[in-house]
């Protein structure tokens, strides 16, 4: 999807990099990043280090680094919205209606990039990003080192004492999504969004599980 | 041999219980020296208690502890998670300056951040699941 946005700004002055965030390793991303055979940097993040780096609690999420490497917009859903929480279950469908608000969204979203790629547009004051930013918390740290050994075990075969070190993590730092996600059962389609991700995802209520950034026609 | 996992790369190193290594390996994995006045990096000093430093080996558990950082081990000790204290990430954070990372593509090619710096950049994150 970011390739489109790639080509439509055509410029040396920009650059992606789209981190597949795989604890299960590599070969879970080949597939997709082999079909959209993109000419922008695609890197396999094993360890989800740069989720811990910059605070991010899903995925996609992204962050607007500018030419001096000052992150000007802090970590936000990239152009997800919240309409699949609407879908039919059984044939996992959305209304037409809300099939094209999601795409109005993603497009506005991109819009908005290249905006800030052509003009500086939306970039945010440095005290603005500040106010922004994930707050990490002790709970938090200790949950990463948890994920850490967590899925460092688990690709080592060492799946039972695995899961203890995974709910852990994801006890001390409920509101990640990725951490969750990484234990949670999976569906027929390798997502991990069975029966529990949805209770989960109900338990919300009224709060989003994709906070819509703060931008025009979002 | 421990696994010691890190911020900035994975060490297997000889140690005993309690993550117990050799000066030149507490030196290899962490980057703090030991010296008569404790543990040293740069102009910065903190002492070690004689517990910590007995029989010529560092017990790097709890150096790393009284750093404030996190530490985790499994049930056996064979594999140690080293992390890095909340408050010292998000000063790292609000200080704007992006986080650096290399990380390789699925050719195995590694890529640094900051090799971009003149460009904007578009972070994002997905993943398969």
């Amino acid at each position: 999807m970011w390739q489109e946005l790639f080509d439509s700004l055509n410029t040396e002055n920009f650059a992606i990099v789209a981190v597949a965030e795989e604890s299960l390793g590599a070969e879970q991303a080949r597939p997709w990043i082999e079909q959209a055979n993109t000419t922008y940097w695609n890197l396999i993040d094993v360890d989800h280090r740069v989720a811990a780096l910059y605070g991010m609690v899903n995925v996609p999420q992204c962050v607007w680094i500018d030419e001096a490497g000052h992150i000007v917009r802090p970590p936000e859903v990239a152009g997800s919205t919240d309409h699949f929480r609407r879908m039919d279950p059984a044939t996992r469908t959305l209304a037409p209606e809300d099939m094209a608000a999601r795409l109005a969204t993603r497009e506005a979203y991109m819009q908005a990039v290249r905006d800030w790629v052509r003009t500086g547009k939306h970039a945010l004051a440095a005290d603005s990003v500040q106010e922004k930013l994930p707050r990490i918390t002790p709970e938090i740290a200790l949950a990463d080192a948890n994920f850490r050994l967590g899925i460092w075990l688990r690709r080592h075969g060492r799946e039972t004492e695995a899961a203890g070190f995974l709910a852990e993590a994801s006890r001390l730092h409920p509101a990640s999504w990725n951490i969750f996600r990484q234990a949670a059962e999976k569906n027929e389609t390798g997502l991990a969004a069975g029966p529990e991700f949805w209770e989960r995802v109900q338990a919300l209520g009224d709060r989003p599980y994709y906070e819509p950034p703060d931008l025009p026609g979002l | 041999m421990a696994e010691i996992l890190t911020d900035w790369g994975e060490f297997k190193v000889s140690a005993e219980p309690g993550l117990r290594v050799s000066p030149a390996d507490a030196e290899k994995v962490s980057g703090w020296i030991l010296k008569p006045e404790g543990m040293c990096r740069d102009e910065l000093c903190v002492p070690l208690s004689t517990d910590a430093r007995r029989g010529g080996k560092i017990d790097l558990a709890a150096f790393w502890q009284t750093l404030g950082n996190p530490v985790l081990s499994d049930q056996s000790g064979d594999v140690w998670v080293l992390g890095t204290a909340a408050e010292s990430r998000a000063d790292a954070l609000a200080g704007l300056d992006a986080p650096d990372f290399t990380l390789p593509d699925l050719a195995g090619v590694p890529h640094r951040l900051s090799d971009l710096r003149g460009k904007k950049v578009f972070l994002t994150t997905w993943a398969s699941w």
